[in-house]
């Protein structure tokens, strides 16, 4: 019998999975001895979304780009007579030996699965394809086989770090929860994924929930804690249903609740959803915000370990971390080190966006270069492109230029260059991005998203902002330059939580890497990448321009002239650079240099 | 699980247990569309939490809104990956065809206009939402007839309201 999945996370769903799914449901219902149909989560080729997999035995099919149509194709071909359909696209494919083919097989050849080992495999919503996958092994061994102190122990000898963006030693920190005495501790798992550009996470709670729900038991186990919270952004509604579903189904079958498995321990947990601040993705802000407070960092120490959420002994870590704790308990220490560098082992997952050609989730061995991951596994720059930088790191990370790409990715390599490793978002830029832009978006961000309560960061991060908004809009000076690193000295060091103390990273990048573009938006008034509106020169492509004078009915200035069905032009005199022009072409006949 | 997230019976249930002022915020703005005056007071009045702490907490997190919201809430993704894919000018277009500027609601109430740090669909950059569905891909043009789309088909279904109230 033939099984039809069908990829619904976030991508696939907002591709058009539903009237894929929908199409087949009603296919199968008229054939319900020759297939069943099912679910799945994000495999990582978001690109291709909709994915339609069809499995015959051990052999995988999948194919991409599926709408209802061509969807009812497949079924009359592939699953009825068993030959894929003529002009199908197959992405990617396992026959019965083994032997993987199809159009992205690199995509998926070159990674390595340890968080991601379901996603894409499994239905995230049933407990029984998890527990078929192995899921739950690694939280009965930890509680019938292994003391505390072991399992400590053994995460400590993984050497696994702190997948959230710091790095910090997983096993270190739980000892120190666990050292700490108190009559209630917590265990926390940091959801809220708010770094723009970064979607690792939520793939992972949409297509494999349980994976983290055994982490958090295993940690609870650990540090002696009867009680979790799951701090999810209220932006990611699948995420916080599929886990739900996940938290649901784990209560019925004895993984969460009183005496999990006969061991005597107890543990149970809560999602708690964000309002929407990107502060709270700092521990002491979370832990303000569960406690239904405004969400303001604290002053550390006392950390975590020993005054956490509620003033109680908490272990905080993120939803990548706790993914790879069953993996780690089931296959040893050992198995974990193989993969990875000396001081980073293991392997991290990356969301490519950006101007990369194959945007989704790749998962790679730490160490793996920028390179590798851009053109390899990402196929290189949309359109043919010259590749100018990756953002790693979202709002608090930096910008490494393309000259850097032999850099391997990994916690000392990484912050080398000036950037952070972050939480895995990798922003890809082209010749089109300008860098001084880029550095006024993040501020802009920050600068919004700074809670107020320390005065470099609330006042600082304005006062860099408008420096940025002066140098885009070609009104800067020479000293703007040594202001902005001023600025960003101060605010790194008086800043409290990592927010502020990051915020300046981008600038500072930029400033490093990109010093000439800066320069010819104070000297020479010019945008080098024609991405800041106000230093470009708006012209109008004769070749495209079609003469429909929608352009010229909505120039605010009247500044542009031409007949009905004759190539229009712009007085650049009078032009105020206002981009209505441009915005309004349907024919993309404006162009900016 | 509606039961659960109803705001009245979300505030009847409430047993003094800590933490539960963003809960009970969210539900109320599940059910209200916004959080008005009076929901504030209610909750003042159930949790003994100050009037103003609430409030404090509202103007904290961006979820919350104390205006009523438009029937369409179009959100551009402003994240990463769709800034330098071109978000900016799709913001521009949905505010020059909205005739508001980001935040606001149109006179109409038909549409209100946020932008969402990143919705998480990097890969269909740059993107919007209106209400639950998500538009990827886009370009102005394809912003001004998505937007346009709306419009037209909330005016029919009005029209065919209207039409079977005649009836």
């Amino acid at each position: 019998m033939k099984k039809i999945i069908v990829g619904m996370g976030t991508c696939g769903l907002s591709a058009g999975a539903q009237a894929v799914y929908d199409r087949l449901a009603e296919l199968a219902a008229g054939n319900p001895d020759g297939c069943s149909l099912g679910r799945t989560g994000c495999i990582g080729m978001c690109y291709r979304e909709p994915l339609v997999e069809i499995r015959d035995g051990s052999a995988r099919t999948i194919y991409g780009g599926v709408t209802p149509e061509t969807a009812e194709s497949l079924f009359r071909h592939h699953v009825l007579e068993g030959a894929a359909p003529e002009g199908a696209e197959i992405v990617f494919g396992v026959g019965c030996d083994g032997g993987v083919s199809g159009t992205e097989a690199a995509f998926l050849g070159m990674q390595e699965r340890i968080v991601l080992r379901n996603c894409g495999l499994i239905d995230p919503e049933s407990i029984e394809d998890y527990e078929a996958n192995g899921g739950y092994s690694a939280l009965r061994r930890a509680l019938l086989e292994m003391a505390p102190a072991e399992i400590i122990a053994v995460v400590k000898d993984s050497g696994l770090r702190g997948r959230g963006g710091a790095g910090f030693p997983t096993g270190l920190k739980w000892s120190f929860a666990a050292g700490n005495p108190g009559d209630r501790k917590y265990v926390v798992c940091n959801a809220d994924e708010g770094d723009p550009g970064a979607f690792m996470d939520r793939s992972v709670l949409e297509g494999d929930p349980h994976s983290v729900l055994e982490g958090m038991i295993i940690c609870a186990r650990a540090i002696g804690a009867y009680f979790g919270y799951i701090y999810c952004r209220a932006e990611y509604p699948l995420a916080i249903k599929r886990l739900e579903i996940a938290i649901a189904a784990a209560r019925a079958r004895g993984y969460l609740g009183r005496d999990i498995l006969g061991s005597g321990f107890s543990f149970d947990l809560k999602i708690k959803q964000g309002a929407g601040a990107f502060v709270c993705g700092e521990e002491t802000a979370l832990f303000a915000s569960i406690e239904g407070q405004r969400g303001m960092p604290r002053i550390r120490p006392p950390f975590p370990a020993e005054k956490g959420l509620w003033q109680k002994p908490t272990n905080n870590n993120n939803v990548e971390t706790y993914a790879n704790v069953p993996w780690i308990v089931n296959r040893g220490a050992a198995a974990f080190r193989a993969f990875g560098t000396e001081k980073s082992p293991g392997t991290k997952v990356f969301a490519l966006a950006g101007k990369v050609v194959h945007g989704g989730l790749a998962e790679v061995p730490m160490g793996t270069t920028i390179e590798d991951l851009v053109f390899r596994i990402g196929g290189g720059i949309k359109e043919g492109r010259q590749f100018k930088a990756v953002q790693m790191g979202g709002p608090s990370g930096g910008c490494i230029p393309a000259r850097l790409s032999h850099t391997p990715v990994d916690f000392e390599s990484i912050p080398a260059t000036g950037a952070i490793m972050g939480s895995g978002g990798m922003v890809v830029m082209d010749d089109t991005t300008c860098m001084v832009e880029i550095a006024r978006f993040f501020l802009n961000f920050t600068q919004n998203e700074s809670c107020g309560k320390c005065t470099f960061c609330r006042i600082g991060t304005l006062r860099m902002l408008e420096i940025l908004e002066r140098l885009t809009r070609g009104e800067g000076t020479p000293e703007d330059i040594e202001k902005l690193e001023k600025l960003s000295v101060q605010i790194k060091e008086a800043s409290l939580c990592g927010l502020g103390q990051t915020a300046p990273n981008p600038v500072q990048t930029t400033l490093r890497y990109y010093l000439d573009e800066y320069m010819a938006h104070i000297r020479e008034k010019k945008c080098p990448a024609g991405a800041c509106l106000s230093l470009v020169v708006f012209t109008i492509d004769p070749g495209k321009c079609t003469g429909c004078t929608l352009c010229a009915r909505n120039c605010p200035v009247s500044a542009i002239s031409g007949k009905v069905r004759e190539v229009h032009t712009i007085d650049t005199e009078t032009c105020v650079k206002c981009g209505k022009c441009l915005s309004s072409c349907n024919f993309g006949a404006v162009m900016t240099r | 699980m509606e039961k659960e997230h109803n705001f009245s019976y979300r505030l009847w249930r409430y047993d003094g247990a800590p933490g539960e002022l963003i809960p009970l915020l969210q539900s109320a703005q599940d059910y209200f569309g916004y959080i008005p005056r009076r929901a504030i007071a209610h909750i003042s009045a159930v949790t003994g939490t100050p009037e103003s702490d609430i409030y404090g907490v509202i103007t904290f997190y961006s979820q919350f809104r104390l205006l009523p919201m438009g029937k369409y809430v179009v959100r551009a993704c402003a994240g990463t990956a769709c800034h330098v894919s071109g978000s900016r000018m799709i913001i521009e277009t949905l505010e020059d065809e909205l005739g508001v500027e980001v935040g606001d609601t149109t006179t109409d109430g038909l549409f209100t206009l946020n932008t969402v740090a990143c919705i998480g669909c990097c890969s269909l950059a740059p993107v919007i939402m209106v209400n639950d569905d998500t538009h990827g891909r886009l370009t102005p043009a394809l912003v001004r007839k998505i937007i346009r789309d709306y419009r037209r088909r909330d005016r029919e279904s009005s029209s065919a309201q209207a039409g079977e109230k005649c009836v």
